[in-house]
């Protein structure tokens, strides 16, 4: 175990240095270098694994989800005959009404066979078949826009019409001939058809809007489907969670730090507090749903109740940031408004409290960021099988009234049965994470501008 | 009146109250020729929270309570027709549905107030669609009479309120202008009532625990009171059926659990620990500096993140490799979802869970000890392996619990990746199911807590809180005692 070199002459007929020389690495100095070795690189391996995680996960979601911000529409030129769709020709809104999605759907059925025959393609397809490469909502799509506005009866007028869930697909690269098989929703025919259509510039994807405004729809109409609403319900949500934690948290951390003297009770205050940030969320969706539902009566899927449950569960991530930036104040600064003859009140609330509130308002962005992707509570509360396909109309509507949320809304897609919901689930993903995202570069740049070293 | 508009009227009460104190004080102090005790706005605030305080307090017990009573004192008009009849909760909503409707038709003029009282039963059904107010079933006799009941208790308790609410805000008003005198301590009095403030907001800390607490243990004992507690806690079967003769056995579910929780630890222990050595002791200030947020990030990610990625990316990748024609020729995965799946994204959403931890616990290892084992000619790894992680061991053990308490009360990743069917097996790549996705399976969608398989849920919730929580409290415990011995 020593390298102090051997000294004395050389033994017979050996050359070079001596054994046991600082200049030669024995056997034992190799096996300990070669641990050191195989050590250091089995840190480098867990963070390389680490890192190839994330990178597999951010590939995973950028890779599927990317595509739900594109969508394929069908650019046609339907003509709007006014003895279908006004019989008396005076345009009176409540007749208008009257006239049902299966009034439009012929005029577009016949501008799709006219389409056909303007491009040339041969396709033995019937008219009806035809209408398959449409979404189930182009009726509907086509109706609104004349409700609102009636001029355009009679005329012929040049309509974007949502292509169907599988055309849309097959321009995405997920729907194939070879998948289609097996598939009543739409023929290989139908692909023919829309190969020759692209090459004419008939159909079209583009960057598609109304999955992030637009509502949340049927199980037959992936296509149709946006978070728009279900954002809705989280920012409701999300209001909630501020508006009660943050007061209630600043609250709670203030007489703990600065007034609670040391004994049983609040030391039960602190336990519990600790206790209570590591419990299984879903534990604070059946207090949510025993509580606020079964006896307070409030009303199921409504992001006030999701709201209170995720402030209770944000309370003590809040508190225990709270405590730590108003412990970050030196006590100096009590001292000396102490000492001008503030009181202890007026030393918190006037000097301690805005000092620590740039840590404060950072801890509060983070607990908000982990309210907002929380999912397991709001299943409890019937978030989830809540179709949103309506905006609230207005404020107490939105607390109210059922709504989805968006982490609830990406679970609800991905239960459904059809792939397409998968892509839109992904890419609910990425909405969300780019909010997530966005909060915390707030935090960050929160810290950064105003923390005080003292 | 509404409660927003009593709310309104009481913050209006305080306003004045506190411009009332505040000038009385003043002109008091100058009549008498002496200073104030306190500064002015103190007599304003305290009259304002005299005013606002119990008012607000009382409005709030009051939206609470309301209902409830009101419930309570319908009920006997139906009682009769529910022992005959379907659920009294469904009943009751209807009654209230009824109620509310009949005050809409009078508030838009479509009813007037006595035909509104007056209209037969069978004819209320086609006035309330009228008005937008669909109806699940015809009207009885007693529904009717309940409905009326409910809104006669309704309106002459909403008229209590008003009356109590602003009476109560101008009484605390009048009080507190009242000691707006040079000698009354009024900043003393305003500071107890924000102490007071504090203290409450603290109390909601306990009230959540004492509220998971109560509503665990009432829907379990009301659970124990339909199922045996023996099968529960010993039963091998778990299968649900809202017919009636269900086996609800928890051993399935505890199985899954603790056998994605272990698989979860496997990925994530190695990892986060060896990750957390490195950056804590190998790793160049640079590294570190972009390496440790990188791996933070995961931790930042929901967990319905992860469970998609089980679900969709994870799943079907094994099933490549393990399942029937895979690339291993193995045959041993049926599908996506299975053990094998949910914990190796957990274990994945553990590493930087366990890696944080573990880093401050290394951190808090004194340089003096590294320094003296350096100075005695170990190797790094050997100083490592031999002192700090020995001195670290205790706070170590601390984290890889947490993240064990974690890993048993995930859900997400879980109810996606994990599969539903509960079953006793050795198979990681079999599908099996876990104390949280039945939570979920067994609670959605369902208003009704009468049935054992519905009230099943909280006893499984109850089980996972204790679990987590003797876990927790054994984890804070070990980390806290560790953490006071180095400074």
């Amino acid at each position: 175990m020593t390298d102090i070199p051997q000294t004395g002459p050389l033994p017979d007929g050996q050359t070079g240095p001596r054994p046991g020389s600082l200049l030669v690495t024995d056997d034992r100095t190799k096996r300990r270098n070669r641990a050191e070795a195989r050590f250091k690189a089995y840190g480098i391996a867990a963070l390389a694994i680490g890192m190839a995680f994330l990178a597999a996960l951010l590939w995973a979601i950028l890779s599927n989800g990317l595509t739900a911000f594109t969508q394929t529409y069908v650019q046609l030129d339907v003509p709007l005959l006014e003895e279908k769709l006004d019989k008396d020709g005076d345009r009176d809104p409540a007749k208008l009404a009257k006239v049902s999605t299966f009034g439009y759907a012929p005029l577009i059925e016949q501008a799709l066979v006219e389409q056909v025959e303007a491009t040339g393609v041969e396709t033995e397809l019937a008219p009806k078949a035809l209408s398959k490469v449409l979404s189930g909502s182009a009726a509907a799509q086509l109706r609104d826009r004349v409700l609102a506005n009636p001029e355009l009866i009679g005329q012929t007028v040049s309509v974007e019409l949502l292509a169907s869930s599988r055309v849309d697909g097959y321009l995405k690269g997920r729907v194939s001939r070879a998948s289609l098989a097996r598939d009543k929703n739409l023929d290989a025919e139908h692909l023919d058809l829309i190969d020759a259509w692209r090459e004419a510039g008939i159909v079209e994807k583009r960057f598609n809007w109304s999955f992030i405004t637009g509502a949340d729809a049927s199980d037959s109409r992936p296509e149709q489907a946006g978070i728009g609403v279900a954002m809705l319900g989280s920012l409701f949500m999300m209001l909630v969670v501020l508006v009660l934690s943050l007061p209630i948290g600043v609250a709670a951390s203030i007489y703990l730090e600065e007034f609670a003297p040391k004994n049983r009770f609040t030391d039960l205050i602190e336990v519990n507090i600790s206790n209570l940030a590591a419990v299984p969320s879903i534990v604070f969706g059946i207090l949510g749903l025993a509580v606020f539902i079964q006896f307070m009566h409030l009303p199921q899927s409504a992001p006030l109740v999701g709201g209170l449950v995720l402030t209770l569960m944000t309370l003590p991530t809040i508190i225990i940031s709270t405590r730590a930036s108003l412990k970050a104040v030196p006590p100096s600064i009590r001292d000396a408004a102490l000492g001008v003859g503030a009181s202890k009140m007026q030393a918190v609330m006037h000097h301690v409290l805005p000092l620590a509130m740039p840590g404060i308002l950072t801890g509060t962005i983070l607990g908000l960021a982990q309210a907002l992707g929380e999912t397991a509570p709001l299943l409890l509360i019937g978030m989830v099988g809540y179709i949103a396909t309506n905006y609230p109309e207005g404020v107490a509507e939105g607390f109210l009234s059922p709504n989805s949320a968006m982490p609830a809304q990406i679970y609800e897609w991905a239960k459904r049965a059809d792939p397409a919901f998968y892509e839109r689930a992904w890419g609910g993903i990425i909405v969300l994470l780019v909010f997530l995202l966005a909060m915390n570069l707030i935090a960050v740049l929160l810290r950064r501008r105003f923390e005080r070293r003292w | 009146m509404t409660p927003s508009w009593i709310a309104l009227i009481v913050l209006a009460i305080a306003a004045a109250g506190f411009v009332l104190a505040r000038s009385r004080a003043l002109r008091a102090a100058a009549r008498e020729g002496r200073r104030l005790h306190s500064l002015p706005g103190y007599y304003g605030w305290t009259a304002a929270l005299y005013a606002a305080l119990p008012a607000l307090l009382l409005l709030a017990i009051w939206l609470v309570a309301q209902p409830a009573v009101t419930r309570m004192m319908v009920w006997p008009v139906l009682e009769a027709e529910a022992s005959a009849n379907a659920v009294p909760s469904l009943m009751m909503a209807d009654v209230q549905r009824l109620a509310a409707g009949l005050d809409a038709a009078v508030e838009t003029g479509r009813l007037s107030r006595e035909a509104a009282r007056d209209l037969p039963a069978g004819e209320m059904r086609a006035a309330m669609a009228a008005q937008g107010v669909a109806l699940g079933s015809e009207v009885t006799s007693a529904t009717r009479d309940a409905a009326l009941r409910w809104r006669r208790l309704a309106g002459v308790g909403h008229l209590a309120r008003t009356i109590a609410v602003i009476g109560l805000a101008l009484a605390g008003a009048a009080w507190g202008v009242s000691r707006a005198a040079p000698d009354f301590r009024a900043r003393n009095a305003v500071e107890r009532a924000m102490r007071g403030t504090l203290i409450s907001a603290a109390l909601i800390a306990i009230l959540t625990t004492v509220g998971i607490v109560l509503a665990l243990i009432f829907n379990t004992i009301e659970f124990f009171r339909l199922y045996p507690a023996s099968e529960f806690f010993f039963g091998t079967t778990w299968s649900p059926s809202f017919g009636g003769g269900s086996e609800l056995g928890i051993l399935p579910l505890l199985w899954g659990t603790l056998y994605i929780s272990l698989i979860a630890l496997l990925v994530a222990v190695p990892i986060g620990l060896f990750a957390a050595i490195y950056l804590a002791e190998y790793a160049h200030r640079n590294v570190r500096s972009w390496a440790k947020p990188m791996l933070e990030m995961l931790a930042g990610i929901p967990t319905i993140v992860y469970g998609l990625f089980a679900l969709l990316t994870v799943g079907p990748l094994l099933v490549e490799a393990f399942g029937r024609g895979g690339y291993l020729g193995l045959g041993w995965m049926q599908g996506g979802t299975a053990v094998m799946t949910a914990g190796l994204v957990m274990g994945i959403m553990l590493v930087p869970f366990v890696s944080s931890l573990s880093d401050d616990i290394i951190n808090a290892v004194p340089q003096s000890l590294r320094d003296g084992s350096l100075g005695l000619g170990a190797t790094r790894s050997e100083t490592i392996r031999q002192v700090v992680l020995p001195a670290a061991l205790p706070g170590i053990v601390g984290a890889i619990l947490l993240a064990a308490s974690r890993a048993i009360g995930e859900t997400m990743i879980v109810v996606l990746g994990a599969g539903a069917a509960a079953r006793l097996s050795m198979n990681p790549f079999d599908a099996m199911t876990t104390v949280t996705a039945k939570i979920v399976s067994q609670l959605t969608g369902d208003a009704d807590f009468s049935s054992p398989e519905a009230l099943v849920a909280f006893a499984l919730g109850m089980t996972l809180f204790v679990i987590t929580l003797a876990l927790n409290v054994v984890a804070l415990w070990i980390v806290r005692r560790y953490r006071e011995q180095y400074e």
